[in-house]
């Protein structure tokens, strides 16, 4: 931890290079860019509001490692958090 | 039988070369029977960093093609019983030879060696699968910097995809100075980050650059450099060692105010 970490001012210049590389790991990994990521992101949200009102928001979408179930391997997952405002009358 | 290393990073100009040279070197120190192959077809640079260069008759696609056979292209290293150099063509390019080729070679080196350690080229294009083609294992060297890590995670990828099952991380050119002051990532972080073990950190050290300009590997001199690589090849050679203290280096004083 540096002095600029415990005052909460400035990330070092250390963890920021953390913070990217994991960011763009998990893109790399799953084969997919941010743009596509971003498409697919907006594709989920039409489907999903056609039956529901979501919280636009709140809502977050990304790819990430997880444990693998089968083997002990870390494999890419997409996480969604969409919270719900409303569920549409169902006529 | 012995096994083959291929020593590996995707991006260019981390170290391979220089950890090839002082791996090898220091397994040779350890009485093992070792073999360097130089697969950068067309850019050789292990033979100058052996300090060899100038004992070159036959090349790897000299042996490769059938004209020569393997012991004659072999360069001795001087002071060793069992320790020696298979250089890289320098007029020819990454398609004089093929994986299977490659894979036939190192099958038939690791009969009569204990190590044979394969320095790869950059890139993940065919020099790449040339070098991996016959490995048993692998070394993947990076340096804490983004692009390097970014690579090595790449690479990881392709040596998984390729079924080589034991592959461990050498992080090179550590700066512990600017570690400690965040303005580096830690070998702990790259670890992490890559989520392979970790088999050795080498401080950046400008013995190294002093050992290179020599044609001279310094692993096992009194340099900090020198001490990890013979770590490094004491924990290839299935030996347990304990990380060295890169940070322990500025006496009792510095110590007490540095720790984290």
């Amino acid at each position: 931890m540096s002095l600029f970490d415990f005052f909460g001012r400035n990330k070092s210049s250390g963890s920021v290079a953390k913070d990217r590389l994991k960011l763009v790991l998990v893109s790399d990994r799953a084969g997919c860019s941010p743009e596509v990521m971003e498409q697919m992101k907006n594709d989920i949200i039409a489907v999903i509001s056609k039956y529901i009102e979501i919280d636009m928001q709140g809502l977050d979408i990304q790819i990430k490692q997880t444990q693998s179930d089968s083997d002990n391997g870390t494999v890419p997952a997409i996480f969604a958090n969409i919270p719900i405002k409303d569920m549409r009358s169902k006529n | 039988m012995g096994e083959v290393i291929v020593v590996t990073s995707g991006k260019g100009g981390v170290g391979k070369t220089t950890t090839t040279a002082n791996v090898g070197t220091g397994l040779a120190k350890l009485e093992k029977k070792v073999v360097l192959i130089d697969t950068d077809i067309g850019l050789r640079n292990l033979d100058v960093v052996m300090g060899l260069e100038n004992r070159i008759v036959y090349n790897l696609v000299d042996v490769i093609e059938g004209s020569f056979k393997i012991n004659q292209a072999f360069i001795k290293v001087k002071g060793y019983n069992n320790f020696y150099l298979l250089p890289s063509a320098q007029t020819r390019d990454k398609t004089a030879i093929t994986p299977e080729q490659m894979k036939k070679l190192t099958d038939q080196l690791k009969e009569e060696f204990d190590y044979v350690i394969i320095d790869c080229p950059a890139g993940i294009e065919q020099g790449f699968h040339n070098a991996i083609a016959g490995a048993d294992r692998a070394l993947v060297v990076t340096t804490p910097e983004v692009s390097a890590v970014r690579d090595a995670d790449r690479i990881i990828g392709l040596l998984e995809a390729n079924e080589i099952k034991q592959t461990h991380l050498i992080v090179n050119r550590l700066r512990m100075d600017m570690v400690k002051r965040g303005d580096m990532m830690s070998s702990e972080d790259v670890v992490e980050i890559l989520a392979i073990p970790l088999i050795g950190v080498v401080p950046d050290d400008e013995n190294i650059v002093i050992s290179t300009n020599q044609g001279a590997p310094l692993v096992g001199n009194n340099t900090m450099a020198g001490k990890a690589y013979m770590n490094i090849c004491k924990r290839v050679d299935g030996e347990e060692v304990p990380f060295l203290d890169l940070a322990g280096k500025g006496g009792l004083f510095s110590r007490l105010f540095k720790k984290n």
